[in-house]
């Protein structure tokens, strides 16, 4: 047996097995890295070596080169661990006093029944990003952007880590036997819902999404309502207003009482 | 010649211990998750159960198993005691020491990562470091069964080496390639974030690197199943192998083209180019050759036994067979397993038709029936054929095991089919909890009832097997003579070479995984911002 020569293209066990696989290999590649990406009439390809970038996977920029810019602005916050840098006491007390032109609405401790939110506790880069959102116009209020026009980056940073250092506070009207309505466990799948606690809290928390327990239920329901409609629209990739446009307004009231009530 | 029987008995012992926790744990699953838990449990148990049950039956219990009959078939086909026997034990302590450093954080929680990793998740760096253990102790396993191979055929240079080592053989090079894709993975991706040197992971790279491995450990999984059809069970049915060459190219099939194929894993992921999803479509496709080669190729020995027993007529010579015989059962039951398990594989290889199942319940219950049925029931056979020869007791509790396989097969039907149905309907798989009174999850829940059911018949059948060898161990002493495997209708004088070693072999399969899998590696490693923020499994966020 040691006499055959294997690796030898006389050999017909070594030319046959090369040659055909060989052969599979190239007809394989001629067909899904040419002729297929070819075949599909939405690909729009400019030849056959754009065929073959296309189906490698190598990323492109659009052939198109005019991107659709939006009419309005949008949020340009990018949250890292660094966004807030350290919540020292100076920063927190900075944010005191620079907080005391927000008591009125807010509440002298960050908590009041003027459906506006309840900043205690709230995470700081869910407060340092409506403020540059106010700031930037990405998002409007009549009451609210004037107060952010002329914050500093810092200034922001510094009130959101104040509020953050509050402790919350349970709402007036807390009310632990109010049941979770489905949409905040399960979400609704069919309507590519997830369950509200997937971001804001217990199940799961992503970061520049707020903590929604306490806050008034007139204050989230003018919210899910103003994203629905397309009023507010500073959330990024639109998350919350295709959450918002395929919650019912039923859902959206159950939504708004359930979070009120908790702590 | 079996003389490293110690070694042998105690890789199997092991296997079957890790298997019988993992079987319990793999019941507890399937009834927790089902509607007949009426109780609230904490998820994160289902997650830690789930990873433990995939490492123990996809890392541990297969590489004892193909290790143990490893080992055996050196001594035995070879006729003459393994070079390496203290290497063997450093492997097999290895292993061992591996799963008990993988399975303490698992336990605790720290690492409920699944088998599969699923980076971003990153969990405890001794879950990986165990791991990393196991296939080190196999890898071992690998280098010796070459050592044994190369030495026997410069001993033996004018005779073929012997159809059930070259098989064996085939599946130590297979595995000791196909593992390099998650030692990549663990090494250099995970295990850097694990340590917290890094923070941020190319999670799309690791799961090609994971594919790598997960396909081709299916056939690593399957070679000694497929080496029982060809060497076990025409002669413990009376008969002769129909052909030699035809179970060598076989094997040879199997290491050429398992590995370049496992992108089909990904047809979903984005940092895949479509081209090489469709040239990996086509290997998987290749795949199916051997797999129908074999089918052909033990019917054909299956018929020339029952014609020798008087079998008669074109189908007449199948109630001829000695059904009595645990082998024959096994080994019927397997193949009807492993047609429907195959035929389900051609959906999911197929990127339209996988679109509809991708990540549902279907593709678990595909791998059950394939490895933990066709596969598994295997092992089974080849722990009963060998047990005799390795304790030199009597093995005689034939109408028990016929029981047990029975019932292996049954419970994987009743358990694996409801749950192909689920997958159809849309039901996820990897997830703790189901709302059955939800109306839209509703309809589902009468399979998934189906299926628990299912599981509670394998954990009896699994009692069973247990029982039949832990008895074994005790039975009358007997001397079960030389262990021998089946004999081909002619056997082979000379061979071709190719037929008699791997080179050409080893070299086509490196080649086609460098044409298959090399650009969309190193288009990943040089792009550049593919690295997301690790989810560190356990931590507070």
């Amino acid at each position: 047996m040691s006499e055959q020569k294997l690796f030898s293209f006389r050999n017909s066990w070594f030319s046959t097995s090369v040659g055909t696989t060989v052969a599979i290999a190239i007809a394989s590649a001629l067909a899904g890295l040419i002729w297929l990406p070819l075949a599909q009439p939405d690909l729009k390809l400019a030849g056959i070596w754009d065929a073959i970038c296309s189906a490698a996977g190598i990323p492109r920029a659009p052939v198109s080169a005019s991107v659709q810019q939006p009419d309005f602005k949008t949020s340009n916050v990018v949250l890292t661990p660094d966004t807030i840098g350290r919540k020292d006491a100076v920063s927190i007390g900075r944010g005191a006093t620079l907080a005391q032109r927000c008591a009125i609405c807010h509440g002298p401790q960050g908590v009041s029944d003027a459906n506006s939110p309840n900043l205690a506790g709230q995470f700081a880069e869910v407060t340092y990003k409506e403020l540059h959102d106010f700031k930037t116009g990405a998002r409007v209020n009549v009451v609210m952007s004037p107060f952010a026009a002329n914050m500093s980056d810092q200034d922001m940073k510094d009130v959101a880590a104040y509020y953050a250092y509050l402790p919350r506070v349970p709402s007036s009207k807390a009310d632990e036997k109010v049941p979770p309505p489905p949409i905040v466990v399960t979400g609704a799948p069919m309507r590519n819902i997830p369950p509200c606690g997937s971001c804001h809290g217990e199940l799961d928390y992503k970061a520049g999404s707020p903590w929604l327990g306490g806050q008034s239920a007139v204050y989230i329901k003018a919210q899910l309502q103003a994203f629905a409609a397309g009023a507010r629209r500073n959330d990024i990739s639109q998350q919350m207003r295709n959450i918002a446009r395929h919650m019912t307004a039923e859902e959206i009231d159950q939504v708004a009482r359930y979070y009120e009530a908790q702590p | 010649m079996l003389s490293s029987k110690r070694l042998i008995l105690a890789h199997f012992w092991l296997a079957f211990a890790a298997f019988g926790v993992a079987l319990v744990l793999g019941a507890w699953q399937m009834f927790v998750r089902s509607p007949f838990n009426v109780w609230h449990f904490n998820p994160e148990f289902y997650y830690r159960s789930v990873t433990a049950h995939g490492s123990v039956m996809g890392y541990v219990f297969p590489t004892l198993v193909a290790m143990a009959f490893g080992y055996a078939i050196t001594e035995s086909a070879l006729e003459k005691p393994m070079i390496g026997r203290r290497w063997a034990w450093t492997g097999f302590f290895l292993v061992a020491i591996g799963a008990v450093v993988a399975m303490v954080p698992v336990s605790l929680g720290l690492a409920s990562v699944l088998y599969t990793f699923y980076p971003p998740m990153v969990g405890n760096p001794f879950y990986y470091v165990g791991v990393v253990l196991v296939v080190v102790g196999s890898w071992i396993w690998v280098a010796l069964m070459s050592i044994n191979f190369i030495a026997w055929k410069r001993e033996n240079p004018d005779r073929p080496v012997p159809l059930a080592m070259f098989a064996n053989v085939a599946g130590a090079y297979l595995w000791g390639w196909t593992a390099v894709g998650a030692a990549l993975e663990i090494l250099f991706q995970i295990l850097p974030v694990a340590f917290g040197l890094r923070s941020t992971i190319d999670a799309g790279l690791a799961r090609v690197f994971f594919s790598w491995t997960l396909h081709a450990i299916v056939y690593f999984w399957l070679i000694p199943t497929y080496i029982a059809y060809y060497t076990i069970f025409p002669r413990a049915i009376g008969g002769r192998l129909y052909s030699d060459a035809m179970a060598r190219i076989s094997f040879i099939l199997f290491v050429v083209v398992a590995m370049p194929i496992g992108v089909h894993h990904l047809f979903a992921d984005p940092q895949v180019g479509a081209g090489f999803k469709f040239m990996h479509s086509v290997f998987t496709g290749l795949v199916a050759l051997p797999t129908l080669l074999t089918v052909f190729t033990i019917c054909a020995s299956a018929e020339i036994a029952s014609r020798l027993r008087g079998g008669k007529g074109a189908f007449g010579w199948v109630s001829a067979l000695p059904w009595k015989n645990p082998i024959m059962l096994a080994t019927a039951l397997s193949l009807v397993m492993l047609g429907f398990g195959g035929a389900g594989g051609l959906i999911n290889m197929s990127y339209q038709l996988d679109a509809s199942i991708h990540n549902t319940q279907w593709i678990t219950g595909h791998f059950h029936l394939i490895f933990g049925g066709a596969i598994v029931i295997m092992y089974f056979a080849i722990a009963y054929d060998l047990w005799p020869h390795l304790t030199g007791r009597a093995l005689n509790t034939f109408g028990m095991m016929r029981t047990q396989l029975w019932l292996w097969f049954i419970g994987m039907i009743v358990t694996t089919f409801p749950w192909h149905y689920v997958g159809i309907l849309g039901m996820p798989r990897r997830m703790a909890f189901y709302d059955y009174l939800n109306p839209a999850i509703a309809p589902q829940a009468f399979s998934v009832m189906m299926s628990a059911i299912g599981g509670f018949i394998l954990l009896i059948s699994g009692i069973l097997f247990l029982t039949v060898l832990f008895r074994g161990q005790f039975g009358m002493r007997s001397e079960a003579g030389a262990y021998r495997f089946a004999i081909p209708v002619h056997m082979p004088a000379r061979i071709p070479v190719a037929l008699n070693s791997f080179g050409l072999w080893l070299a086509l399969m490196i080649g086609l995984t460098l044409v298959n899998y090399g650009f969309p590696i190193a288009q990943l490693l040089a792009l550049p911002q593919t690295n997301v923020p690790a989810v560190y499994v356990g931590a507070a966020r």
